[in-house]
């Protein structure tokens, strides 16, 4: 599903040069739940950045689906991502100034669908993750679960095949995470979605099917 | 997808009252303060009452006199005989009206006194323009040939003279210790027609002014020249130039005569702003153009500096929107569209308060018999400017917004 071949990011300024990524070889399977876990500032969530096709590598290929995106423009980018790729963030990134439906919705106005399509399949995003009866709420009135949940209709709403998450439960107790990594399981088992997951958390992490170490840019497991 | 942008338009606005309150106030100010300068304008400069067929007539009123060797010069409006001599001998005018700069005169009711502006006119400006007579009629040229103490008011002055009566044709006035019998009323004429402004209108054979002797070109009076038709205005304009041209010079301290025949707007210019042969409209055309293009720069860069500002607060959305997959075009225009949306609020309340300004304006009665009023051609231009507004205001910002990398928009919070 997903294949990275010698992945390599560097950052410069005028003095310094860093190694983010040294050359990372890494394939995700069609259905596969990966954790990348690593400690901070090894390259964890530039690598997840490269695969949602967020940044762009130094050097090596990607390839998502089958298809090739080295020479993408920024427009075929984001339909590709908009298509193929869901994210979620560990702040959750929610608009605020906008409902719990409207967030949900975001993926699809970018699509060609009407109005009644978008509310319809949002609804059943949010049924998905059980915020039904929270359609007509801001963000800032809902605890940190249940914004990581809309945050995962948002990530599901329109169907893509592989789904990033950015330490989906790092900002959340260890209840309402073990709620939000049920949910992520449940679409992964159920629904066959491939997910990638970058956490602190060993025993999140084993409760997926691999488990991809990193260190200073490099993989090490 | 609309409804969306206009949904976070307004929750932005909401979000900051301060910001908006600014923008808003930027755009509906200087709408109003346009509105309110081209109504002005539009009651000036444009065909109104008592002057209904000036799309066929030229204007006629300083005259000036140079001395190229010695640097005198002498500016005014023209003697009753220039006009009556020189422009009377044209051809190509239908008819020409000669009225004086209006004078001031009193007359007192119940020892209380009333300020009159007193004109004179020859017959024939009451065929050139077009007062409505409440009652009577206008003096006529045996009345003028004859120097009757006739005379035309307004109805200001009808109803400070002689109260709420109904009829005071054929009554006196006595103004200045003269006693004037009135032939007609006429709807008040607004100050800003200073060329037909007045209270009293008399024969200019009633003129205190030594018109028969004064054989010199210098006076107190001004022309408006008729044409038979729109199309005869060049020929006429040419005529009168040509009949300047030909004009001796008797005085020693001068030797050109400038002496224009314009249509309102240029002769309004020179009056202000001419100098022998350059009638200033160029250095108008021009000087208003910068005054409107600052005018409404000024706005746009301020809407611009706090567009960005606004835009930048929101990153971590930007970064969102990107990552799901809205390209840069996308987001130019969603922001776009939401600028657009501030300007128009902002044009609406702008046009609301050019309305509550222009009554104010009117019912101050700082300027006698103003009646200003909303052109609606400018309201739809207004509108556009708006429309602009929010576009050009919008469109760096937005394209600023749009080369932000998503990876750092993200991590702004």
């Amino acid at each position: 599903m997903i294949r990275l071949q010698n992945i390599e990011k560097v950052y410069r300024t005028d003095t310094i040069q860093t190694l983010a990524l040294n050359s990372i070889n890494l394939q995700v399977e069609k259905g596969e739940f990966l954790s990348i876990m690593g400690p901070s500032g090894c390259g964890k969530s530039t690598l997840l950045n490269i695969m949602g096709l967020l940044d762009m590598p130094s050097n090596g290929s990607i390839n998502i689906g089958s298809q090739s995106t080295a020479n993408f423009s920024d427009k075929q980018l984001a339909k590709f991502r908009n298509k193929m790729l869901g994210f979620i963030f560990q702040s959750y990134h929610l608009i605020n100034d906008l409902q719990v439906l409207d967030n949900v919705e975001l993926p699809l106005l970018y699509r060609d669908t009407t109005a009644k399509e978008r509310k319809a399949l949002a609804t059943e995003a949010l049924a998905k993750v059980g915020l039904s009866n929270r359609l007509k709420h801001f963000p800032t009135q809902l605890s940190g679960g249940q914004r990581q949940r809309v945050a995962i209709a948002r990530a599901i709403v329109g169907k893509p095949q592989i789904i990033l998450a950015d330490e989906p439960t790092g900002n959340l107790d260890s209840a309402m995470g073990n709620e939000i990594m049920d949910i992520l399981l449940q679409l992964n088992r159920d629904e066959g979605t491939t997910i990638v997951m970058v956490t602190h958390d060993e025993n999140m992490a084993k409760k997926t099917h691999r488990l991809v170490r990193l260190f200073d840019g490099s993989q090490v497991q | 997808m609309l409804k969306n942008y206009f949904k976070i338009a307004i929750a932005v606005l909401r979000r900051r009252k301060f910001f908006t309150f600014i923008s808003l106030f930027g755009i509906s100010f200087t709408l109003m303060v346009l509105m309110v300068l081209t109504a002005f304008i539009d009651k000036v400069g444009n065909s109104n009452y008592p002057d209904k067929k000036r799309s066929r007539c030229l204007y006629v009123l300083n005259l000036e006199m140079q001395g190229t060797k010695n640097g005198y010069s002498s500016r005014g409006p023209h003697s009753f005989y220039f006009l009556d001599h020189y422009a009377g001998s044209l051809k190509t005018p239908e008819k020409i009206a000669i009225s004086s700069m209006f004078d001031f005169s009193s007359a007192y009711v119940n020892n209380k006194k009333v300020a009159i502006n007193q004109k004179y006119t020859n017959a024939a400006y009451w065929d050139v323009l077009d007062y409505d007579f409440l009652e009577g009629k206008p003096f006529n040229q045996q009345q003028v040939t004859n120097a009757e103490r006739v005379v035309v008011i307004s109805e200001d002055i009808k109803i400070a003279y002689f109260g709420n009566v109904p009829s005071v044709v054929g009554k006196y006035i006595e103004a200045d210790n003269i006693k004037y019998r009135v032939t007609g009323v006429v709807k008040n004429v607004p100050i800003t027609q200073f060329m037909m402004y007045g209270d009293m209108y008399l024969p200019y054979t009633l003129s205190k002014s030594d018109y028969k002797t004064n054989k010199g070109f210098n006076g107190n009076f001004s022309a408006v020249l008729l044409a038979k038709s729109a199309d005869d205005l060049p020929k006429m304009k040419k005529e009168y130039a040509d009949m300047v041209a030909r004009i001796p010079v008797k005085n020693k301290d001068f030797d050109h005569i400038y002496s224009f025949a314009d249509t309102y707007f240029v002769s309004m210019v020179r009056t202000l702003l001419g100098d022998g042969n350059n009638s200033g409209v160029k250095a108008v055309t021009i000087g208003l153009g910068i005054f409107v293009l600052l005018f409404m720069l000024l706005p746009t860069i301020n809407l611009v500096n706090i567009n960005i500002t606004r835009i930048m607060e929101r990153s971590s959305e930007i970064g969102v929107r990107k990552a799901f997959g809205a390209s840069s075009r996308t987001l130019v225009y969603q922001f776009i569209i939401e600028n657009i949306i501030l300007t128009l609020l902002g044009g609406i309340i702008g046009i609301a308060l050019s309305m509550v300004v222009m009554l104010l304006i009117n019912n101050a009665g700082l300027i006698a018999n103003l009646d200003l009023k909303i052109n609606y051609v400018v309201l739809g231009c207004s509108l556009l400017v708006c429309l602009l507004f929010g576009l050009l205001s919008g469109v760096y910002p937005a394209w600023r917004m749009s080369r932000l990398n998503v990876v750092n928009a993200l991590k702004a919070q």
